[in-house]
C-alpha cells in the first residue's frame, strides 16, 4: 500500500516555501536577492549577492532551515560573467522544505564563511577554494583539501585542461594530433555542426 | 673454496639457492596497500572462498619491513605518490610489486590531472593485472605467476652469489 | 604542509596516523595531539584518493558518466548509479515513465548492495576491534550476493548497470530463484553473526560510551544516515523523500538513542533485516514488462532491429557517438546510501555532457566530524570510531 504521507508532507512544505518563505526573503533582501524559476526538481531557488550571504543564511536559520545540506561550487565560464557560483542547499528538518541559495561571484568576491554556524561548512568551503579559487572570509583554515598543498591552478575551472600539467606537453603540435592538447569545451550538441567533406 | 663461490656457483650455492627459492616462493607475505575499489577485491582474497593463505600468503602485514610483496590495488593519486615511494623504499629486499587493476597499471579510466598514469612511474613493477576490478581469480593467477618466477629464474629470488 | 598544532605550551605530543595504516580503513591521515594516551585535538587530512571524477564526468556523455560515478563509493556502486540516473531523469522529466519492472529491480539491487556494504562494515569493524572470525563469515555471506550481481550485471563490483531510463539489460530468467536462495540462508547467518559480536564482553567494553554524539551536534556536523539515526533522529531519504517507488514498501527505519559506537554497530544488524524485508517484498511483486523506458531518443534500440531498420541504425549511431541532450537546468537528487544521504547536484547547459556534477558524499562530512568525535578518547578508541563512522575514501576524495 503506497504510503504517500511523506510525499504529501514534502509537497506541502515546498508549497509553503514557495508561497511564504521566498517572497519574504525577496522582500527582506530587496536588492540583494533575486528569484529563479525552478527546474526539474522543483526546489525553490534564489540568487543572492556574495555580501548578503551570511545575513540570508542566518535569516533562513531563524525560519527553521536548520540543516545545511551541501556547499557546492560551479564555473559558468565562458557563458556568463560573474563566472563562479557557490550553491547552498538548506533544508528544514523535520518540516522538509528545501531551498537553494546561489551566490554568483567573481574571483575577487569573497562570500563569508558559514562554518561558525554550521561546523560542517568548513570542509566543503575548502574544497570550493581548492577546485575553483573562490575564497571565503573568516574561514579558520582555508587550505587545499583535495590536491597536494603545492598544486598550481584550480582544477575544476572550465579553462583548466582535463589532463592538467600533462596537457601542456608540446604545445606546437596541432591540436588534432596532440593527444594531450589542452582544451576548452564550450560547445555542445545543440550548435549546428555541418559534417565536413573530409 | 673456489667451487663454492665460483662463476656460476658450485654445488653448495646451487643447493642453497634452490632451497631459498623454495622457501621464498612459498611464503610471499603481501603488504596491505589497498587504496580504492581493488582493495575490496584484495580483501576478498582472504575470504574463505578464494583463500590466498593456501599458497603461503598467510599474513597480510601492515608494516613494510615485514612484507615481501606490495600489491598496489587502486588508483595512485598525486598526494599519495610520496607515500607509495616511501613505503616501497622501506620494504626489505627481496621485494616484489604487483600492480593490481587498470588504474595501478596505466591509470585506468581516469586519464586526468589527478591520477598517476601507472604505478610504474613511481616504483618498479613485476606483474600487471588488468581488470576493473580484477576478480580475485585473476589476482591468484598473478601471484602464481610470481611464485613460478621466484621458483624459476627471478634474480631476486635466490642466493646472490656476486652480491 | 598539513595542519600542525602548537605543542610548546602544553605537554602534548603530535602524532600523525599516516595514510598507509591498517586501522584507517583506506587512505586517511589523522593528525593527533596527545596528552599521554588521550587525544586532545584531532585533524583529519584527506585527499589521498582524489581522482578528479567530477572533472572527468564533464567530458563524458550523460550515459557514459555512470561508469565513473560507480567508482566513487565503490561499496555502493548500484546506489550511486541509481542516484545519478534519477537526477538525469528528473532533468529530462521522464521519472513517471520509467517502467515498473525497472523501479522494482532498482530497489532490489540497491538493497542487496546495501547489505554487502553493511557486511563489509561489520567484518572490518569487528576486525579493528580485535575479532578475527566475523570478517570471514561476513565476506563469505557477501560472496553469495556478489554471485547474484555477477549473474545479473556481469561483474561483481562496479557494475555500471543502470542507464538513464532504466536498466542496461534485462534481468536473467532465474533471477527470482537466485535471490530467493539467498533470502533462505541470510537470516540464519545474520543471527549467528549477531550472537557472535553483540553480546561479547570485550566488544561491549570497547564500544559502549565511546564516540558519543548528541542530535544537535550531529545535525550541525552534517551527519546523515546511521551516524544521525543513533541519536534518535529518524531521517532516512527513503522515507522522507521516496524515490523509485519506496513508498510502496513496508519497512521501518531503525533508530537508537545513545549515540555511541555500540549503537553504530548494532543498528547495522537491524538495517540488514529491514533490507531483507524489502527484497522479499520486491521479489514477490516483480512485474513483467520492459526494463527500460520506451524512447528511441534516449535508449539504444534492440540489436536485431539495428541490423534491419535504417532508423534504428541511425538512432544507435547518434546515441553512441553523441548521446542525448538534456534540457538546461539544475537538479538535486538525494538517495540513501549505506553511509547517509548521497546527493547529486547536476547542472546541465542543454548539451550532451554534464556541465557540472557535484556529489554530496555523506562520508565526506562524517570524516570531517572526526575532529569533534575523537578528542577525549584513547588512541585505542580512535580505531573503533573511525571504523564506526563507515568512511569510504573514494567518496570522501572523489
Amino acid at each position: 500500500m503506497p504510503n504517500t504521507e511523506m510525499i504529501d508532507r514534502a509537497n506541502a512544505a515546498r508549497e509553503k516555501v514557495n508561497t511564504e518563505i521566498v517572497p519574504a526573503l525577496l522582500e527582506a533582501f530587496a536588492d540583494k536577492a533575486e528569484s529563479i524559476a525552478p527546474t526539474g526538481d522543483l526546489i525553490p531557488q534564489v540568487f543572492v549577492k556574495p555580501t548578503a550571504l551570511l545575513d540570508v543564511a542566518l535569516w533562513l536559520k531563524d525560519r527553521g532551515f536548520n540543516m545545511l545540506v551541501d556547499v557546492a561550487g560551479a564555473d559558468y565560464y565562458p557563458k556568463r560573467d560573474p563566472r563562479f557560483e557557490v550553491i547552498y542547499h538548506f533544508r528544514q528538518f523535520p518540516a522538509l522544505g528545501m531551498i537553494r541559495v546561489r551566490v554568483r561571484c567573481t574571483e575577487k568576491d569573497q562570500p563569508h564563511t558559514l562554518s561558525h554556524i554550521w561546523p560542517m561548512a568548513d570542509a566543503p568551503e575548502r574544497e570550493v577554494y581548492d577546485q575553483f579559487g573562490v575564497k571565503f572570509t573568516g574561514h579558520p583554515n582555508l587550505k587545499r583539501i583535495l590536491n597536494p598543498d603545492d598544486w598550481e591552478g584550480h582544477p575544476l575551472r572550465r579553462d583548466y585542461p582535463l589532463r592538467g600539467p600533462r596537457a601542456l606537453i608540446n604545445l606546437d603540435m596541432p591540436a588534432e594530433l596532440n593527444r594531450f592538447a589542452a582544451f576548452v569545451d564550450d560547445e555542445h550538441a545543440n550548435t549546428e555542426k555541418k559534417p565536413d567533406g573530409k | 673454496m673456489s667451487d663454492v663461490f665460483g662463476e656460476d656457483g658450485g654445488f653448495v650455492t646451487t643447493t642453497v639457492d634452490g632451497f631459498l627459492r623454495w622457501a621464498k616462493s612459498n611464503s610471499v607475505w603481501p603488504l596491505t596497500f589497498g587504496l580504492a575499489c581493488c582493495a575490496i577485491e584484495m580483501m576478498n582474497l582472504t575470504s574463505p572462498r578464494y583463500d590466498l593463505a593456501q599458497w603461503g600468503s598467510e599474513a597480510f602485514r601492515a608494516s613494510p619491513r615485514q612484507a615481501d610483496l606490495m600489491i598496489v590495488s587502486g588508483r595512485l593519486c598525486n598526494k599519495m605518490v610520496p607515500v607509495a615511494r616511501q613505503v616501497y623504499e622501506q620494504m626489505a629486499e627481496p621485494k616484489w610489486v604487483v600492480a593490481m587493476g587498470a588504474c595501478a597499471s596505466t591509470g585506468g579510466i581516469f586519464d586526468n590531472y589527478a591520477v598517476v598514469q601507472g604505478v610504474d612511474n613511481v616504483i618498479p613493477v613485476d606483474i600487471y593485472i588488468p581488470g576493473c576490478p580484477p576478480t580475485p581469480d585473476a589476482v591468484i593467477h598473478a601471484i602464481q605467476m610470481l611464485r613460478e618466477r621466484i621458483q624459476g629464474n627471478d634474480p631476486k629470488g635466490g642466493l646472490k652469489v656476486n652480491a | 604542509m598539513a595542519q600542525t598544532f602548537d605543542t610548546h605550551e602544553q605537554d602534548t605530543m603530535q602524532l600523525s596516523i599516516g595514510p598507509h595504516h591498517p586501522a584507517t580503513h583506506g587512505v586517511l591521515r589523522v593528525i593527533l595531539e596527545l596528552n599521554g594516551e588521550i587525544i586532545v585535538k584531532a585533524a583529519p587530512e584527506t585527499g589521498f584518493l582524489h581522482t578528479g571524477i567530477e572533472k572527468t564526468a564533464e567530458n563524458l556523455t550523460w550515459n557514459q558518466a555512470t561508469a565513473v560515478v560507480d567508482r566513487m563509493d565503490y561499496l555502493n556502486s548500484i546506489g550511486n548509479n541509481v542516484g545519478y540516473c534519477l537526477a538525469v531523469e528528473k532533468l529530462l522529466g521522464i521519472t513517471d515513465r520509467i517502467p515498473e519492472r525497472a523501479n522494482v529491480a532498482r530497489v532490489i539491487l540497491m538493497e542487496l548492495q546495501r547489505i554487502t556494504s553493511h557486511l563489509v562494515f561489520l567484518g572490518t569493524g569487528a576486525l579493528d576491534l580485535g575479532a578475527m572470525t566475523p570478517i570471514f563469515w561476513t565476506f563469505d555471506l557477501r560472496e553469495h550476493i556478489l554471485d547474484i550481481f555477477e549473474e545479473v550485471t556481469g561483474q561483481r563490483m562496479n557494475p555500471s548497470y543502470m542507464r538513464v531510463g532504466g536498466l542496461a539489460h534485462d534481468l536473467p530468467e532465474h533471477f527470482k530463484e537466485i535471490v530467493n536462495n539467498f533470502l533462505k540462508i541470510a537470516p540464519g547467518k545474520m543471527q549467528d553473526l549477531k550472537n557472535l559480536i553483540l553480546g561479547h564482553p570485550i566488544f561491549k567494553d570497547r564500544t559502549i560510551g565511546v564516540g558519543k554524539i548528541s542530535e544537535e551536534k550531529a545535525l550541525a556536523l552534517g551527519l546523515t544516515g546511521h551516524n544521525l539515526r543513533i541519536t534518535g533522529n529518524d531521517y532516512d531519504v527513503r522515507k522522507y523523500y521516496p524515490y523509485c517507488g519506496y513508498e510502496n514498501y513496508d519497512f521501518k527505519v531503525p533508530t537508537r538513542q545513545n549515540g555511541d559506537l555500540n549503537d553504530r554497530i548494532s543498528i547495522r544488524f537491524d538495517e540488514i533485516d529491514e533490507s531483507l524485508k524489502i527484497i522479499k517484498q520486491g521479489i514477490d511483486n516483480l512485474p513483467d514488462g520492459r526494463h527500460i523506458i520506451e524512447d528511441r531518443k534516449l535508449v539504444l534500440p534492440p540489436k536485431e532491429e539495428v541490423k534491419q531498420s535504417m532508423e534504428a541504425l541511425i538512432h544507435h549511431f547518434k546515441l553512441v557517438q553523441q548521446g542525448f541532450e538534456v534540457p538546461a537546468g539544475e537538479v538535486y537528487q538525494a538517495v540513501e546510501s549505506p553511509r547517509g544521504e548521497l546527493g547529486f547536484y547536476l547542472i546541465s547547459d542543454g548539451g550532451n555532457k554534464p556541465m557540472r556534477m557535484r556529489v554530496r558524499g555523506p562520508a565526506f562530512y562524517a570524516t570531517y566530524a572526526l575532529g569533534t568525535l575523537l578528542p577525549g578518547h584513547y588512541v585505542g578508541d580512535m580505531v573503533g570510531i573511525i571504523a564506526g563512522i563507515d568512511p569510504i575514501f573514494g567518496e570522501v576524495d572523489r
